[in-house]
């Protein structure tokens, strides 16, 4: 139980996927212009992620080596297919909001990441709560720079407005730039906190 | 005309990176050098137009006959998987050289999102086989124009010692990156 809960811990805090791995940058950067995409997306991974874990570490034992990676990735496409059908079919607003960035989740190196780091070396159970923490670390930092950009792109969160109407929206941080701005500080401020913990 | 259009469009209006934000991850990742950065950027180019056509191909002879259009996502990985497979093969027994320029990099190709991106975008926009591939090539050379000057600011970033401690590294190139990004929307007026 208790390493069960040291992979949540992993996935969200120490190893964040974002924060601390800096990987699966493109999605990260794309889709965060509103909470609402951001959340649907870390969620749509989380749960590729956890799908793909339990299937690449079910049939570990019987993938020669030297096309695992090849093997890997068709299980992932696959995963990543019937996440897009299922969206296409009970929540269109988010499938086509969502874009082309849903079939790219295939090429999301966080994906193929965890399945040669961890679930091709790990017992199923312990390789969906990787999959669960890594997924709740990406949908965390997805929905913090979502959240920032919303607020400041256009003075509401999940369409609700929390700046006064004086408020001018810096237009800017929705559009493209404003990604690279946002996470540039807030790495930077995770720079900040980290430095003055190491000298407490 | 149209075509010249398409061309110019994919390379600087819809910068795959700094518009689209297709193909992040070797742009952050291989970006520290002039010379890799440009060395990635041919071997994108050639997987990028190689791959326009072939997955044109299959999507327009093989999924959509077959009514397997569902199905493009795994067809099109599994086609410009083996593909960077052959190139690699290929560059490793024609041009031994440029091989071992281009090193580590040919293999993390499969997972840039911009070579499938740049699929998924020909099938959606439903192109011809020759704006597909003129689609791509803009697209690979829009990449590298952004990767190669993105490499020359950061060599520079890296001999300045006056950024503060905590914006060094990743914060102070993504920053970077934005204000490149900024620069390129002035290219949104050029093409109606």
């Amino acid at each position: 139980m208790k390493k069960l809960f040291e992979r949540l811990y992993n996935g969200i805090v120490k190893e964040n996927p974002i924060f601390t791995q800096v990987i699966g940058m493109c999605p990260t950067l794309a889709v965060t212009t509103s909470v609402g995409n951001a959340i649907g997306m870390g969620l749509a991974t989380t749960v590729v992620l956890i799908c793909s874990n339990a299937a690449i570490s079910l049939v570990r034992k019987f993938i020669p080596s030297s096309i695992r990676i090849p093997s890997f990735i068709v299980i992932i496409a696959s995963f990543v297919t019937m996440i897009e059908l299922l969206l296409e079919a009970y929540i269109p607003a988010l499938y086509s909001s969502l874009g082309i960035f849903l079939p790219l989740i295939v090429v999301n190196c966080l994906i193929l990441a965890r399945a040669e780091a961890y679930a091709s070396k790990n017992n199923v159970i312990s390789s969906i709560f990787d999959g669960l923490g890594m997924g709740l670390g990406f949908t965390l930092a997805l929905t913090v720079l979502g959240a920032v950009r919303e607020l400041l792109g256009t003075g509401k969160i999940l369409n609700i407005a929390i700046m006064p109407a004086s408020y001018q929206p810096a237009i800017i941080m929705i559009l493209a730039p404003g990604a690279f701005f946002v996470l540039g500080i807030l790495m930077a401020l995770l720079n900040v906190y980290r430095s003055k913990k190491v000298a407490r | 005309m149209d075509l010249l259009l398409l061309f110019l469009g994919a390379m600087l209006v819809n910068n795959f990176v700094l518009t689209r934000f297709l193909g992040i991850c070797p742009f952050l990742g291989v970006s520290k050098k002039v010379e890799t950065a440009v060395g990635m950027g041919m071997a994108v180019t050639f997987v990028m137009a190689l791959a326009s056509v072939i997955t044109h191909l299959v999507h327009k002879l093989l999924l959509v006959p077959a009514k397997l259009e569902y199905l493009y996502t795994i067809a099109f990985i599994l086609v410009i998987a083996s593909l960077v497979q052959l190139v690699e093969m290929v560059i490793q027994k024609s041009s031994p050289s440029l091989y071992a320029a281009l090193g580590v990099f040919l293999p993390l190709i499969t997972t840039n999102c911009a070579v499938l991106g740049v699929a998924i975008i020909n099938m959606q926009e439903e192109y011809t086989l020759m704006e597909s591939l003129v689609h791509g090539v803009g697209g690979a050379l829009g990449f590298t124009i952004a990767i190669v000057l993105f490499a020359g600011i950061r060599e520079r970033l890296d001999t300045n010692i006056n950024i503060p401690e905590a914006l060094k590294g990743l914060p102070i190139a993504l920053i970077t990156a934005g204000f490149m990004a900024t620069a390129f929307l002035g290219f949104q007026g050029l093409i109606s």
